[in-house]
């Protein structure tokens, strides 16, 4: 039975496969769960640039500009990404494309690795692109594959949104060769792609045009498909979503919508008619619902389905059906939340921060997990590059506080503190430069902690600006934060190693009772990367039992018999708790 | 009558394989020519947390989800993930489990206990657990990554997929300086289990 010619692929990995059967030739992204394996597999594939661009704006610019030259492009994030590449995304929409561009945006029902669920099919509506959804990853592949020739024939990007469980999800894909595009080379065109208001007034009207054909096509296109099955009972479905659905349902007749928007008013209507139960099940927010119901029919969906969190079979099922799936959990059991790794660097910084009466706003990488018990250092995660800039105007609004109130001791909401910015060395090339120059322009007293463990942690280890190497593997030009740092005009540039907390606590100590803005490099590499050393061990003689070793949080360390204890399985050697260790009980 | 379709969750600690013991597994049931999907999630959840990948197989499957109550196997490389996640089992669903205890953090803290009557309550539920002490003969092998194929030797002795077909993926799926190692391990585990 076996088939050469099939493999069991990931989402991600279906997509990687699709842009190079499709020829695609550039590859820009800004890594990001669950979009990041799409680049790493790609950048695999012979004939394919590959690059970790510093932030999704400009990796879709990137991306556009590959269009425009005339080879077929591929721009990949997850969906607040999205929100960074919105800009040049909506004036895409009016310049086109030569080459085809796919711009995949992996959303994140669920949150599992993010901090919202924003349902980035409204972008396609907004920005007026189209909108391909996928529900496993041979369609994954397929869709990217369709998505470069709409992309071509209609000349506007193409929007790819696929979900974590089919970003995460390994279904059977059957394999294609890649086809070889002509170049289509470039030709200077200012009416098209330079977007001045007397340009863009007309691209504007193209563009609407275009989406009227585009809807024609939704209408007739086989991604767009009714599966016939009870003649009163429909079920309307798109992404992962018609997977549950078809499974509770597989009697109902269907309409899977593969492509979103523009929206296939007709083959709906065509589709409802004569439907008693018409059901649309979707994840997240009710977009095809509003627009079904736009057309005056009546459907049965987020009246009955959640409006957050990701589906699966027995939400729709407890949902819609007359035989709930019921079942009880244990639910008194201790929590595994995540944590960070044994000797990870950061766990040093905490130890030091969480005991300081400090305002900490942090940002997206794995330091976001100080937010957890022991350390509960970080105040605030809003979004990429948001820790200077909330920093920043958490100050100005401190300084706003009338004197009488701020000076009230029993009213400690109105004591003005001193606030303490935590961003990685990813994220800070990502965001975090523009903030960090406002700070100093607008008179910032903040103190910036640029966490840079040399990579891009949370993601699972990419390249970036700081580590002198691209992703495709080549030796390039190394940035240095701290010089990045003093380059936007921070003169106040500490460099610490965070596994010394002894020295640490003094310079600490010295920093917090200086005026800023002031920089603190804390560099080690992430722990993973390191190779380990000579595992540590608790002399339970000298060991007293204090528990202050345990405060690092390290989940190699624990406390039995009144002692501590170091799980030898675990340990990395780092050392931090011998170096807090009064009674040097570690060895 | 429903075509047949097998669900396998499998649970742990982030770091112990589960990933790749689901995708061992799912390129076995892939050459056997049955139809595939399995499902887990990447990033954050991976730092130390909690772990589930599923896996399905049959003729045809939809969902990458598997239904509560409908698992046949729970394979449980931690005690406690194996409880946090047994009300995925079916009726007649079969509990594998390594009784090895990996305190979670709010444990490690102090803040919370490491419950001590697990394997009571697991057993309240099923009567159809098998406790494979994976981790500790991985360890004896001198590998202690070598847990997870140790299960997967286990769990085979239930499914109907030839040797060959383990012996094959187990060559696709682990770095070759480790394939030796990892077929040791799982014949290990195939001897485990007394049917």
């Amino acid at each position: 039975m076996e088939n050469t010619n099939r493999s069991l692929f990931s989402g991600d990995e279906a997509i990687a496969r699709g842009a190079w059967e499709a020829g695609c030739k550039v590859a820009s992204a800004y890594p990001g769960t669950p979009s990041t394996q799409i680049l790493e597999n790609l950048v695999n594939y012979e004939g394919v640039y590959c690059e970790w661009s510093t932030n999704e704006k400009v990796a879709l610019e990137v991306a556009l500009g590959a269009a425009l030259a005339g080879v077929r492009s591929i721009c990949t994030m997850k969906h607040v990404g999205l929100n960074v590449a919105a800009d040049p995304l909506f004036s895409s929409a009016y310049i086109g494309v030569r080459g085809g561009l796919v711009i995949v945006t992996a959303d994140d029902p669920g949150l599992h690795s993010s901090q919202n669920e924003q349902d980035n099919r409204y972008y396609g509506m907004a920005a007026k692109l189209p909108v391909l959804t996928p529900a496993d990853s041979q369609e994954a592949k397929d869709f990217t594959k369709l998505g470069f020739e709409l992309s071509e024939k209609y000349d506007v990007p193409v929007i790819l949104r696929i979900t974590t469980r089919i970003a995460h999800s390994k279904t059977i894909v059957e394999l294609g060769e890649r086809i070889e595009v002509e170049d289509k080379g470039y030709t200077k065109d200012i009416t098209k792609a330079n977007l001045l208001p007397q340009f863009a007034r007309g691209r504007h009207v193209l563009l609407e045009q275009r989406m009227k054909q585009l809807e024609e096509y939704a209408n007739t296109t086989p991604v767009n498909k009714i599966i016939e099955g009870k003649k009163n009972f429909g079920v309307i479905a798109d992404g992962v979503a018609y997977e549950y659905a078809r499974e509770i349902f597989p009697k109902a007749s269907f309409l899977k919508l593969g492509m979103v928007w523009p929206f296939a008013k007709d083959l709906v209507r065509k589709f409802a008619q004569g439907k008693k139960h018409l059901y649309v099940i979707e994840e997240v927010d009710p977009f095809l619902e509003t627009l079904i119901k736009s057309l005056g029919i009546k459907v049965t969906g987020k009246d009955k389905l959640p409006l957050v969190e990701e589906l699966n079979l027995r939400i729709v099922r407890n949902a819609l059906t007359e035989k709930p799936t019921t079942f009880s959990t244990a639910a008194d059991l201790p929590p595994r939340p995540p944590a960070l790794c044994p000797g990870c660097p950061h766990a040093g910084l905490f130890y030091l921060l969480q005991k300081k009466d400090v305002i900490i706003t942090g940002d997206i990488g794995c330091y976001t997990l100080g937010s957890y018990p022991p350390h509960n250092a970080i105040d605030t995660c809003v979004c990429m590059g948001g820790s200077i800039t909330l920093a920043h105007g958490i100050e100005k609004a401190f300084k706003m506080f009338k004197p009488e109130t701020a000076g009230n001791p029993d009213d400690k909401s109105k004591k003005p503190k001193r606030v303490v910015s935590i961003i990685g060395d990813s994220t800070f090339f990502h965001m975090g430069m523009p903030g960090l120059v406002n700070a100093v322009y607008n008179k910032g007293n903040q103190i910036t902690i640029i966490v840079d463990n040399r990579t891009t942690g949370m993601t699972g280890h990419q390249d970036h600006p700081g580590t002198g190497k691209t992703l495709m593997g080549e030796q390039t030009k190394m940035l240095k934060t701290e010089d990045v740092a003093k380059a936007c005009g921070v003169d106040k540039v500490y460099m610490l190693d965070p596994y010394k907390i002894k020295e640490n606590r003094a310079l600490f100590r010295q920093i917090l009772s200086e005026s800023g803005p002031a920089v603190i490099v804390s560099k080690q590499a992430c722990a993973l990367l390191v190779p380990r050393k000579a595992v540590k061990k608790v002399n339970v003689e000298k060991c007293i039992g204090c528990k202050v070793c345990l405060s690092l949080g390290c989940p190699a360390m624990s406390f039995q018999n009144e002692k501590s204890h170091i799980n030898p399985a675990f340990c990395v050697g780092c050392g931090m708790c011998a170096e807090l260790c009064a009674k040097q009980a570690i060895e | 009558m429903k075509p047949k379709i097998t669900n396998i969750v499998c649970c742990g600690v982030g770091g112990q394989g589960v990933l790749l013991f689901t995708d061992i597994l799912a390129q076995v049931a892939m050459s056997a020519g049955l139809d595939v999907k399995k499902s887990e999630v990447h990033g954050m959840a991976q730092r130390g947390g909690s772990v589930i990948s599923q896996l399905r197989f049959g003729e045809k499957i939809y969902s990458p989800l598997i239904e509560e109550t409908t698992a046949d196997f729970i394979v449980g490389f931690e005690k406690l993930e194996t409880l946090r996640y047994l009300h995925f089992l079916s009726q007649k669903g079969k509990v594998l489990l390594d009784s090895l205890e990996i305190a979670p953090m709010p444990v490690l803290t102090g803040a919370l206990t490491y419950p001590s009557d697990i394997m009571e309550r697991i057993q309240a539920q099923t009567n159809n657990v098998y406790v494979v002490d994976a981790f500790k003969l991985a360890l004896e092998l001198g590998e202690a990554r070598a847990q997870n194929v140790i299960m997967l030797g286990a769990l085979s002795r239930f499914l109907r997929f030839p040797y060959e077909n383990y012996e094959q993926a187990i060559k696709e799926n682990i770095k070759p300086k480790f394939v030796d190692l990892n077929l040791k391990a799982f014949k290990l585990g195939k001897k485990l289990i007394k049917k």
